[in-house]
């Protein structure tokens, strides 16, 4: 009996322990959470000042991002732009044409292998299919470029929409399938004008997440828009971005330039967090309207 | 003197079979169309492995395999090895799934069987709200927040009493005589920065893609069958360890491997605080370089065999997270089979 006792101490102890650790790890875990996030508001909102948006990177200290800002909105809206037509439809040959064969299969499961890829080799790929032939066909005239930029990000973005669109329109029930075909809809018309209809929030809130994840991209960018210390509107010229300057700038010996890397990473942080937030608040309303 | 429907007739059929015959071509158009952007997933994973392998073929064809274990990086001599940025590589990411396995399992642990049911959501949140964070934003606060703090009171620790060579008056704990531990904690530099806390940097980055790997799977255990061991008086922990995660071992596997793989390929955040020094150190708090953060430092103005050099290293780094990355899926669609999804 004493045995037994000292068994089931031991056995109590041990499950007090794991428990205990458990709950650290989720502390430690939340701790480097706020952590970061408190360094990030505490740097950048001291740093904040009206000349961040309306000076350009060529004033060094004394400017601001203007241009990097103008530069990400502009690369992000051609990697969007890109990705997600192309995204849309890929999910939908997964979703609706190919969900039972083995290529599909195939597909879909390299897909999620390209969704954590490492983003500079995609970035070096563009650099190779991209910049080099431009290079090359205009005699250096163009080299790096915004676009060349917009279509890096728009590899990374791709697998998102393609993963998000894919699931969203298995969700949809069959009977809506069904349905339509029993009134002779063809399946484009089906696909295009019902189907991605009902999948509508859900299709939206892929692209969302996708434009939040290439928000913050920098790697590939080093070696397609490359950056520019001038306002840049022109898709192929060298363009800056706000993570490209922010690691420039955080690179570099200067007080002061740190001081706009950390307004740069502010305003790049709340972009990515606002954005990953609507979509998680379209995401639960759609889900209530589809009960 | 015929009926409306009987003259209509013949038009309508011909109609609708001129209607079918372009609905037939319109939907096998649509399903060429949609079939060719499927393929450029594949396009773009074939494109990646490739370009980088014709981008390094000079390196290749030069150095050959002598570039996998030689540590000699010099662009003056134009002589390229590829050992240390591996090493770099490999040793951060091993530092992050270290720290980082443990500490997802205990998140998980905690968000599927300790929490109270109104704490899970929003703390399960929390913890994928860090997977948001750019990696840039990891970089900035690795270098300027973590790195300082690293070299004023973790690191002095460290170094006086786990290495070989403490300050005067420190009593090391690891006797001089013992070879391997000393040597991992020397430091010559006071620089914060190193393999360590690129490390642990990178471990605070994948935590939240483990984490939410496992805590999706401990969710699949039939509850029959954990609430049939709590019957026979298991305790929670028991529970955990004896009957959840031995059911979810290959998709946990998957999910720790998945880690490996966004730690392995990490640009940035290690760029940043890594220190970008090609030197072979067996000590974690000395500089070191990493292969994506070479590719990064380097790429834009190298020329020639250097640029080869780093796009062999690209190759390398592609074909390796590729493999970490399939075997990771491959795992996780087990568990997945076995639910008979």
């Amino acid at each position: 009996m004493a045995g037994n006792n000292a068994l089931y101490v031991r056995r109590r102890i041990a499950n007090i322990v794991a428990l205990l650790l458990s709950s650290l790890a989720t502390l430690i875990g939340l701790f480097f959470l706020a952590w970061i996030l408190w360094e990030t508001l505490k740097q950048g909102i001291s740093a904040l000042s009206p000349t961040l948006f309306t000076k350009i990177t060529a004033y060094g200290e004394d400017g601001g991002l203007a241009n990097a800002m103008v530069g990400s909105l502009l690369i992000n809206f051609i990697g969007i732009a890109i990705a997600t037509p192309i995204g849309v439809m890929a999910g939908m040959w997964l979703a609706e044409y190919a969900n039972r064969s083995k290529l599909g299969a195939s597909v879909r499961f390299l897909n999620d292998i390209l969704l954590s890829a490492p983003s500079i080799v995609l970035g070096l790929f563009v650099y190779t299919i991209v910049v080099l032939p431009m290079k090359n066909l205009t005699d250096g005239a163009i080299t790096f470029s915004g676009l060349a930029g917009g279509i890096a990000l728009s590899l990374i973005a791709l697998p998102v929409v393609v993963r998000t669109t894919d699931e969203m329109l298995r969700l949809v029930p069959s009977t809506l399938r069904e349905a339509a075909l029993s009134l002779g809809v063809p399946q484009w018309k089906l696909t295009m004008q019902i189907l991605v209809r009902s999948a509508r929030s859900g299709i939206i809130t892929g692209v969302l997440l996708a434009l939040a994840r290439i928000s913050g991209e920098t790697a590939p960018l080093l070696f397609t828009a490359f950056g520019n210390n001038y306002m840049s509107l022109n898709p192929i010229d060298k363009m800056a971005s706000l993570p490209q300057v922010i690691y420039q700038y955080a690179n570099d010996p200067g007080e002061g330039l740190h001081a706009i890397a950390w307004a740069g990473a502010f305003v790049v942080t709340m972009f990515v967090l606002l954005l990953s937030l609507g979509s998680r608040l379209l995401f639960a309303r759609s889900k209530v309207s589809n009960d | 003197m015929s009926s409306p429907s009987m003259v209509n007739a013949p038009t309508l059929t011909a109609d609708m079979a001129a209607r079918n015959r372009r609905d037939a071509r319109n939907d096998r158009l649509f399903a060429w169309l949609l079939a060719a952007c499927g393929m450029i997933v594949l396009v773009t994973l074939v494109g990646a492995a490739g370009s980088t392998l014709w981008g390094g073929r000079e390196a290749f064809a030069k150095f050959g395999w002598h570039f996998l274990v030689s540590t000699e990086w010099d662009p003056g001599t134009d002589t390229y090895g590829a050992l240390v940025p591996i090493f770099g590589t490999v040793v951060t990411a091993l530092i992050a799934l270290v720290i980082a396995v443990p500490v997802s399992f205990g998140i998980s642990l905690f968000l599927t069987e300790v929490a109270p049911n109104w704490l899970r959501s929003p703390v399960g949140s929390a913890i994928e709200l860090l997977a948001g964070i750019p990696s840039i934003i990891y970089g900035m606060w690795g270098l300027f927040i973590f790195s300082p703090f690293m070299s004023a009171h973790v690191k002095p620790w460290l170094v006086n009493y786990m290495s070989t060579q403490p300050d005067d008056g420190k009593v090391a704990w690891i006797p001089a005589h013992v070879p391997f531990i000393g040597k991992v904690f020397t430091s010559q530099y006071p620089f914060g920065g190193g393999v360590l806390t690129a490390g642990i940097v990178l471990a605070i980055m994948v935590i939240p893609f483990i984490s939410s790997v496992m805590r999706e799977v401990f969710q699949t255990v039939p509850t029959r069958l954990k609430e049939s061991a709590y019957a026979l008086g298991s305790s929670t922990w028991e529970v955990v360890w004896d009957i959840v995660l031995p059911y979810t071992r290959s998709a946990v596997i998957g999910g720790v491997f998945l880690g490996l793989g966004r730690a392995l390929g990490e640009t940035m955040a290690v760029a940043f605080v890594l220190g970008n020094a090609f030197q072979l150190s067996a000590s974690l708090l000395e500089p070191g370089s990493s292969i994506a953060s070479a590719i990064a430092n380097q790429f834009s103005e190298a020329v020639g065999l250097q640029k080869s050099a780093l796009m062999a290293l690209a190759f390398l780094l592609f074909v390796v997270t590729f493999i970490v990355l399939l075997i990771a899926r491959l795992m996780l669609r087990r568990l997945a089979s076995k639910e008979g999804r």
